[in-house]
């Protein structure tokens, strides 16, 4: 059964992803340039060229987990847009961990920086969390306002406290070699941060399909009232959901600087807590799926450089097409939301759980 | 900070400056608020603003003249409108989503479309925008005469476009039947007014609004575009819309409040050089999220919000 509406999650997003190339050529077309060789050249600098493809696959780790991050509260009618914060709470405090806890060996080092990264971010999204449950404050508008607190915040750190003496910009002293990330492939950025968002997004895939919490969450997206029924806390779960998301996104975090960038640099991130949201929509809010997603959007980001360099067209091409892939994902659901009355993959919205009493 | 209560000149500016920054707040928020009150989520209020200071950017380049621009980013933003209300209202598809997709779709797409517009003088060029215009007499009043009557045009049509947008939500056979229609949009449908009808117009309506406070953006302060200019104030005014209970004198002063402390926080980033920045930058954001956890009382949204219509039986 899941099974077949994996299959139509796919299938959604493989239209939605046709029809944004489709659109995505007319803007090509527009500048003046041919697009099959324009996605010819994007498809080889992303999957096919060593370099380009060992920078899809370090692009991939943060945008698969943030993608986790949104699609795991959105399966209980939880709007995460929060990530991006989380991120950055993540990292802070995962840097934190590799700069100031001295004479540690390496792995037991990145092992506490890992923990210290999902912890920041898990504790950022507790935030929304409480006030979700308990004030009943919409967890969309404080998920949002957070993530530039978040961004201000770390850029302060970088710029005060935590700034690298004479450095031209704000950003932290360079993390122990220690604390480095072990690669994937040789000389490249590529590391093992992928194989643990895969790794997390099966064990998600698994907590779904067998766990008590992951039917909870499943039931209380579905209806509320039936969910308090059948005796699920459905606080407890809604807090849960959002604290394992801002672990996912703060690990997205400190991966970014134990495995690519080695310092914690004032906004650094180009906007991938956002970006997530589009890799949770496309896959249908299906972990499995986020991998495919996740893989796909880095590999856009990595090959438009190739795709300027062979045809002439800006990169921000790639990020219009990817505008157009969650439009089209969009107008796909409101489609299938149309045909099917109800959606099993997607929550029908988000307000069964306003219904929540306050104490 | 004490001169501000010495100094009368420095309080004019200061209160100027408040103005000033929640000029672009109280044009979304006013949008929200009709968006709102006629039951459709509208999560895309920083994608109009964009699309709004893109399209005035477009628009004065291309005529030379604010007016052009004013023209052009108001359409711009009603073409968003238009996306969310399709989708949003006939398709029925979740709100929620169609706002984040519009916005993220709005966000990478003036980017790509301002490269290929004004090219390489994005950073470099100023657009003709709107001159300070003093309204006379009322910009002679006492410290409250300069910032709000002293400034450009906009900020005049925004102090009565909050007039308006009241008289017609209260005080007009339309605007009752908006508000029912947020409320009960059965009810609505069995006197006979079309609930797609009326919610096509707020929708609409939201966008043009949301858009002048994009066009605000270019013509009145930065005289260009540059990616990601609405930098999350689309966010401030739908928070704005639920403080002030999505009443658009209660949103508009709630604006007002954020203006505050953005002014406030640039004044304290002036005195204070050796502390960085982004300390203060915070604080508008901050405010915003206590102002709506220690919110008094339960803000009750209308009833029907997000909710697409269904006839029984449909």
């Amino acid at each position: 059964m899941t099974g077949i509406l994996h299959g139509l999650a796919m299938l959604r997003g493989l239209w939605a992803v046709a029809a944004a190339l489709l659109v995505g050529a007319g803007l090509i077309v527009a500048a003046g340039a041919d697009p099959i060789e324009a996605y010819l050249a994007l498809f080889e600098g992303a999957f096919v060229d060593y370099w380009g493809l060992a920078s899809t696959l370090t692009k991939a780790c943060p945008l698969i987990l943030c993608g986790l991050a949104v699609a795991l509260p959105l399966r209980a009618g939880l709007f995460n847009i929060g990530a991006e914060g989380q991120l950055y709470m993540g990292a802070l405090a995962g840097t934190l961990v590799a700069l100031l806890v001295p004479g540690l060996p390496g792995p037991v080092h990145i092992l506490l920086c890992v923990l210290a990264g999902a912890a920041g971010g898990a504790l950022w999204a507790l935030i929304p969390a409480l006030l979700r449950a308990y004030q009943n404050v919409n967890e969309l508008i404080t998920t949002l306002l957070l993530n530039f607190v978040a961004l201000h915040f770390t850029g302060f750190i970088v710029s005060g406290p935590l700034e690298e003496p004479g450095a031209p910009y704000p950003y932290s002293p360079e993390i122990p070699v220690s604390t480095m990330l072990p690669v994937l492939l040789p000389r490249t950025d590529a590391h093992i941060g992928l194989v643990v968002a895969v790794v997390l997004a099966i064990v998600i895939f698994l907590a779904f399909r067998r766990s008590t919490a992951g039917r909870s969450l499943a039931i209380i997206g579905q209806n509320v009232q039936a969910a308090r029924y059948a005796g699920i806390p459905v606080r407890r779960t809604m807090i849960v959901a959002f604290l394992v998301a801002g672990a996912m996104a703060g690990m997205a975090g400190i991966f970014e600087v134990l495995g690519f960038r080695f310092r914690l640099f004032h906004a650094f991130s180009p906007g991938y807590g956002y970006d997530g949201i589009v890799v949770a929509f496309l896959a249908g809010l299906s972990p499995l799926l986020t991998v495919v997603s996740g893989l796909f959007l880095a590999g856009l980001r990595s090959g438009a450089g190739a795709l300027q360099r062979a045809v002439g067209v800006e990169t921000t091409v790639v990020e219009a097409i990817q505008g157009l892939v969650i439009l089209f994902v969009a107008v796909g659901l409101a489609v299938q939301i149309r045909n099917a009355t109800r959606s099993k993959a997607m929550p029908p919205a988000a307000e069964p759980a306003a219904d929540e009493p306050r104490p | 900070m004490i001169d501000l209560l010495t100094n009368p000149s420095a309080l004019v500016e200061f209160l100027s400056t408040c103005l000033r920054l929640s000029v672009p707040l109280v044009f979304a928020a006013l949008g929200g608020v009709l968006c709102e009150r006629s039951g459709v989520f509208n999560i895309a209020l920083e994608g109009m603003i964009l699309a709004g200071a893109f399209g005035a950017a477009v628009g004065a380049f291309l005529s030379g003249g604010p007016a052009g621009g004013l023209a052009v980013g108001i359409l711009c933003g009603m073409a968003i409108g238009a996306v969310l209300a399709v989708l949003g209202i006939s398709l029925r598809a979740n709100q929620i989503v169609v706002g984040i997709a519009l916005n993220l779709f709005v966000l990478s797409i003036t980017a790509y479309l301002a490269r290929i517009v004004f090219g390489g003088q994005a950073n470099t060029m100023r657009l003709n925008g709107f001159e300070h215009t003093p309204v006379p007499l009322l910009s002679d009043l006492p410290i409250i005469g300069k910032p709000l009557f002293g400034q450009d045009p906009l900020v005049v049509v925004m102090l009565v476009t909050v007039g308006a947008v009241w008289f017609l939500l209260f005080r007009t056979r339309f605007g009752l039947a908006v508000r029912a229609v947020g409320e009960a949009p059965g009810a609505v449908d069995t006197a006979g007014l079309s609930v797609t009808g009326l919610r096509y117009a707020c929708v609409l309506g939201s966008g043009a609004l949301a858009a002048m406070g994009g066009c605000y953006l270019v013509l009145s302060q930065i005289y260009l575009f540059s990616e990601d200019m609405s930098a999350g104030k689309g966010f401030i005014a739908l928070a704005a819309v639920i403080l002030g209970r999505w009443h658009p004198v209660g949103a508009f002063l709630a604006c007002l409040l954020f203006g505050l402390f953005d002014a406030l926080q640039l004044r304290l980033q002036f005195t204070n050089p050796d502390v960085p920045h982004e300390f203060f930058t915070m604080l508008p954001y901050l405010v915003t999220l206590v102002a709506l956890v220690g919110l008094v009382g339960r803000p009750t949204p209308p009833r029907a919000i997000g909710r697409p219509y269904r006839r029984e039986g449909d």
